[in-house]
């Protein structure tokens, strides 16, 4: 096993403790461990109460579980956040004119900036979308965006997801669970609030309701049921939108016009945020056997009767093969420099770059094209020479399907662990929405990966959350400092 | 309201009110077989109750005879038993968690405690004497929902539903009870102990013994007891309360979802009717079987007729 790189922590820099984590620091330190630790307990308390869990089935024990979460918050300075936004902002616009682009004209193919196989080819394109333009022409609305930090200046994203990206609830219900357990602590801190999110949601789905949907639509959570693992949160995000968590069975399609079955009747639906992938939407178009979508849905949609949020076939520009080009979309689309840095991605399809990664096996991270969830994924430095070669073997089978990236120093940030405070890894995915105009809430989901020098931060991998904290950069000259400390944290 | 919200919420009132009525018809039979022999036959009084919980069929294909262990496992913990108590808090507790946010969390945690705690539960919990306690315990919980929906439940769409629910299954239960029964109250039977036993029975399976008293003060009298369990609307467990309530329900859910009807609304409103404009002599003279098996079918047909109209959209 080869070291972790030395990783920049987010609240202690070589120069001692970062601006936006002086109040932070100075409340772990007067609070001493009893008291975190009884913290740490009663914010679990709290999560089995509200029952945020998340469903694991089939595999004996608690169906439901928790997530674990990390009360030491991560801190982003207002600074720091309003360059991010910027950037994600940029980044999801650049997106979103790709897909209308390769399921209309096809303008960044003809010219040259992106292999056209590498796109028509693909099995996320959904040749059901071609010729076919959206409301706004918007195709993928709610976008999730991972980054990662390697030092005090330097984001990278890590990938983007277009297509369902999950995690909102849990950026709204932990701050939910800061604001009950550090109420003191929060109010020292100007902290840009994230509980706008559902509100800015519905007005963005609302806004890209059809053409011809007069008066106020009507808006539906379409999810797979209580089964499926984040179901928690689709009858979270209805329930904060006030609108109805639907199932397939409950919508069916006449004269391509999409209804709900209600104790009244019929009643039209105008947008439906779906939480169901591509393949399960509808039996007529896609797999034929599903019976979790509803037949006909495709037909009303493409009749411009009804608009799905996110766009079926939005995954081909969060495929990790289109990833490398998504800096060159900006400029193609944008005429403007990426804010945002992608991490340098070798491709194994080329030959020469799966040379160098063959070469380089034990210093870069190999990921699947199409895996997702931390799986299928090989981290270089922490990997045995029998997993390497299972994976060189992998890649010279199959080169389409493997992409590599040097392995980053992700950044850490203090997290309660067994025997007190110790560094963990964390990663940053902001949701950024995309209507009439584009929302995003100062903030996001990061994933922790608490196992000590992990780099893996997904929840089905032993990750954790906390809470994302931006704070105005000027401390607020009307909260003493001495607040918090006289109180010693309780 | 979504259709399978309401269907949801109606079947979450059924099972809930079923398992309540399935440990008190329990309760009354166990004391019914303790009394011995002279007064009725154990065998007897267990096919009767297992009659009345609608499983005969099913019953019978697993066992030879109706033997009190057989009964209680059958009626507590089989879950090849639909109705069976174990099978209503599953089910009650599926329901409840596919319309988790049409609840409020007082119900949702009655229902989840509920099942969090019948499923840390061994088998000996329905042997011997840890039986009455368990049974107590089934009660407490059916009567911990019902008061957690009347007492914060917004009388909502969402209620109507859930009550709609616990009111049919409640007069389904109180007519089978009746039935079972039945020839106690047939004209010129005999009034001897047994059948005094039989009506004492029939009264603590809806906690009403002492309502009788209450509203007669006399001796028991099948006659009476019939009265009271199909006539009075004063007892919240008779026929004509029930339907009364489902009667009035189904017309405010009409109004709520903009004069949508359909002969739900009409079997209900006939059904209501038919209790408030006979006298209890009438049916007795016709016959105690034959107007609650009618009653039992009319039953049946206005839970299908409901789905209908509103709850497969």
């Amino acid at each position: 096993m080869t070291e972790t790189p030395p990783a920049f922590d987010e609240m202690n820099d070589q120069g001692g403790t970062r601006a936006p984590y002086a109040g932070i620091a100075r409340y772990l330190e007067a609070a001493g461990e009893a008291a975190l630790e009884k913290k740490r307990l009663d914010a679990e308390v709290l999560f089995r109460r509200i029952g945020i869990t998340f469903a694991v089935y089939g595999e004996g024990g608690d169906p439901e579980r928790l997530i674990p979460f990390d009360i030491i918050p991560r801190v982003l300075g207002r600074g720091e956040w309003d360059r991010l936004a910027r950037g994600l902002e940029q980044r999801v616009r650049a997106l979103n004119a790709f897909l209308a682009d390769v399921y209309g004209p096809g303008e960044i193919i003809k010219a040259g900036k992106i292999p056209g196989p590498l796109v028509l080819e693909n099995e996320l394109y959904c040749k059901h979308m071609r010729g076919f333009v959206p409301a706004r022409g918007v195709y993928t609305h709610i976008a999730g965006i991972d980054l990662v930090r390697t030092s005090a200046d330097d984001f990278y994203v890590l990938e983007d997801n277009c297509r369902t990206p999950s995690g909102v609830s849990y950026m709204l219900e932990n701050r939910e669970a800061m604001l009950r357990l550090f109420p003191d602590l929060c109010a020292t801190h100007r902290l840009l609030p994230v509980s706008d999110y559902p509100e800015e949601l519905l007005e963005t789905l609302k806004s890209i309701a059809p053409a011809n949907c007069a008066g106020d639509p009507t808006v539906v959570v379409l999810t797979p049921g209580p089964y499926n693992s984040a179901y928690y949160e689709h009858s979270f995000l209805a329930d904060e939108m006030g609108v109805e968590l639907v199932e397939g069975p409950d919508l069916f399609v006449e004269d391509d016009i999409v209804f709900m079955k209600t104790t009244a009747g019929p009643q039209r639906v105008d947008v439906i945020y779906r939480r169901i992938d591509d393949d399960y939407l509808d039996p007529e178009v896609f797999l034929p056997d599903s019976t979790l979508g509803v037949a006909g849905l495709m037909r009303a949609y493409r009749a411009g009767n009804v608009s799905l949020t996110n766009a079926p076939g939005a995954g081909i520009a969060d495929d990790k093969a289109i990833y490398p080009y998504v800096p060159e979309m900006v400029r193609f689309y944008l005429h403007e420099e990426p804010l945002l840095a992608n991490v340098p991605t070798y491709l194994c399809e080329r030959e020469d770059e799966r040379a160098y990664v063959l070469d380089h096996l034990h210093e870069l991270v190999v990921k699947l094209t199409h895996g997702s969830g931390g799986y299928g994924m090989l981290v270089g430095p922490h990997s045995t020479a029998e997993q390497r070669a299972d994976f060189a073997a992998r890649i010279r089978a199959r080169p389409n399907d493997y992409i590599a990236q040097p392995t980053l120093a992700l950044s850490t940030v203090p997290t309660l662990v067994d025997g007190g405070i110790g560094p963990r890894h964390v990663d940053l995915r902001p949701f950024v929405l995309t209507g009439r105009e584009v929302r995003i809430v100062p903030g996001g989901l990061t994933r922790v990966a608490l196992r000590e020098g992990s780099l893996v931060v997904n929840s089905s991998q032993g990750g954790g959350t906390k809470d994302t904290w931006v704070v105005e950069d000027e401390p607020d000259p009307s909260q003493s400092q001495s607040q918090s400390q006289s109180r010693g944290g309780f | 309201m979504l259709s399978r919200t309401a269907d949801s919420l109606y079947w979450l009132g059924r099972y809930s009110e079923r398992a309540g009525n399935v440990a008190r018809g329990l309760q009354s039979s166990l004391r019914m077989a303790s009394l011995g022999g002279a007064l009725a036959s154990p065998a007897v009084e267990w096919r009767a109750l297992v009659i009345a919980a609608g499983g005969e069929e099913g019953f019978t294909a697993k066992h030879k005879a109706f033997t009190g262990e057989a009964a209680i496992h059958w009626l507590t913990l089989d879950t090849s038993n639909p109705s069976s108590i174990a099978n209503c808090i599953e089910s009650g507790r599926r329901n409840a968690r596919a319309v988790r946010t049409a609840l409020t969390s007082d119900m949702w945690e009655a229902i989840n405690e509920t099942w969090l705690e019948f499923r840390r539960l061994d088998a000996g919990t329905i042997q011997g004497d840890r039986l009455p306690g368990f049974l107590d315990w089934v009660k407490s919980r059916t009567l911990l929902f019902n008061g957690a929906a009347a007492d914060t439940m917004l009388r909502g769409e969402a209620w109507r539903f859930t009550h709609l629910g616990t009111m049919l299954e409640r007069a389904d239960n109180t007519a089978r009870l009746l039935d079972v029964r039945h020839a106690v109250f047939a004209p010129g039977a005999a009034e001897d102990a047994a059948s005094h036993a039989q009506c004492q029975a029939v009264l603590r399976a809806v906690a009403s013994l002492r309502a009788y008293q209450h509203v007669y003060r006399a001796r028991l009298r099948a006659p009476l007891v019939a009265e009271l369990l199909i006539m009075r609307p004063e007892l919240p467990r008779s026929l004509i309360a029930c339907y009364g309530r489902v009667d009035r329900v189904l017309r405010v859910i009409e109004a709520d979802t903009g004069g949508r009807r359909g002969s739900a609304n009409d079997t209900a409103a006939r059904m209501h009717a038919r209790l408030r404009d006979n006298g209890i002599e009438t049916i007795l003279e016709q016959g105690l079987h034959a107007f609650i098996t009618e009653t039992i079918a009319a039953n049946i047909r206005l839970g299908i007729e409901i789905a209908d109209t509103y709850l497969h959209g």
